[in-house]
């Protein structure tokens, strides 16, 4: 049986889409079999950063609805075997996500996968409430940055209170994905340092991704970062993130702090 | 940016926390129940009213929330002959 992550945030455009492509292809490149779902029915974008956006036939409201078989559905990843995607539909309305459609898609898929991540929209509707609702873990994608911070706090209410396992008793395992890092910024006191973030949002730590060029330059040609290069300093902080989701236990270290002379003297802002 | 203003600028950052968890502090309090300050003034209005005549339009209500405490503002315009009522 496999695990249901959701990948959340309450906040647009905090690197969601990013991280679920990231973790989901870094997952099946140790060989385990990964799924990644898109819940942003009505402004998919999950299959743009995967690069399966000229391969999409069925998507998830197709499965729902019962046009499409879920193995028509799911997307084989060209470059990793073992990697797939559900798409959202692009059409439809998101009104066409049932809870009753969305329980057998994911009880379906767990049992074929040993990961199933979920691509929560923005927002606190139904589509988020629904990309949460069977999920084991969660992980909230956060920015440095005040508004982002409170619609993390936010949706780690709905964690406790929406999700199946909140319903039944049971905690929900969060951990916190902390995105567009910028170290330089952040010693100099105009960033949220990472320990503000935690402090205030007190769950664990899953890991920092900085802020980098190579995360735009990975969803250009539609390649999940940890795939585009993987040794670039975000996606190197994604496969720690994935170790970390495995249940290893790693120090964790601030991508760009530690810089050279020449960066301490030049290099305002470290890349 | 000359370099006057990038040594002479204070650090952002603590403002950002400061104010977050002030502001969260009272979120998770108040979690479902937004509105306690429209709750608050029409219970406030009501009791007065029961005493005397208000104008719903000359009653300002603010919440200021601190660290600690907060305070509720209310204030109420009374008419000068408003408590001719209560007579």
């Amino acid at each position: 049986m496999g695990k249901v992550i959701v990948v959340t945030s309450g906040k647009g455009g905090v690197g969601k889409t990013t991280s679920t492509a990231a973790l989901g292809a870094a997952l099946a490149q140790n060989g385990d079999k990964v799924v990644v779902v898109d819940f942003d029915v009505g402004l998919r974008n999950l299959d743009l950063v995967m690069g399966a956006e000229r391969r999409v036939v069925y998507d998830l409201v197709n499965v729902i609805q019962g046009d499409a078989k879920l193995t028509q559905a799911l997307i084989r990843d060209k470059r990793v075997e073992t990697l797939y995607l559900l798409a959202a539909s692009q059409t439809r309305d998101k009104d066409n996500l049932t809870p009753e459609g969305v329980e057998k898609v994911i009880t379906a898929l767990k049992a074929a996968f040993d990961w199933v991540i979920c691509d929560s929209p923005a927002g606190i509707e139904r589509g988020a409430t629904l990309a949460m609702r069977h999920a084991d873990v969660a992980i909230v994608v956060t920015n440095p940055e005040v508004s982002s911070v409170r619609d993390s706090d936010r949706i780690i209410g709905l964690l406790d209170s929406k999700t199946l396992k909140a319903e039944n008793g049971e905690q929900i395992e969060k951990h916190l994905l902390l995105t567009r890092y910028d170290a330089a910024r952040a010693e100099r006191g105009d960033m949220l340092k990472v320990d503000d973030v935690l402090e205030i949002l007190s769950i664990p730590l899953l890991g920092i991704i900085p802020e980098s060029t190579d995360v735009l330059r990975a969803s250009n040609v539609g390649a999940p970062v940890t795939l585009a290069d993987g040794r670039s300093a975000p996606a190197m902080a994604y496969f720690d993130a994935t170790r970390r989701l495995r249940g290893e236990t790693l120090p964790i270290t601030i991508p760009g702090e530690k810089r050279g002379l020449f960066g301490k003297i030049f290099g305002r802002k470290a890349a | 940016m000359n370099l006057f203003r990038l040594f002479s600028r204070s650090q952002s950052a603590p403002a950002a926390r400061e104010r977050l968890q002030v502001l969260l502090a009272h979120e998770r309090a108040s979690a479902g129940d937004s509105d306690l300050v429209v709750k608050l003034r029409d219970e406030i209005l009501r009791a007065i009213s029961k005493h005397m005549e208000i104008d719903s339009e000359k009653v300002s209500v603010k919440l200021e929330r601190g660290v600690q405490v907060s305070t509720l503002v209310v204030d109420v315009e009374i008419p000068f002959d408003a408590t001719r009522k209560a007579a």
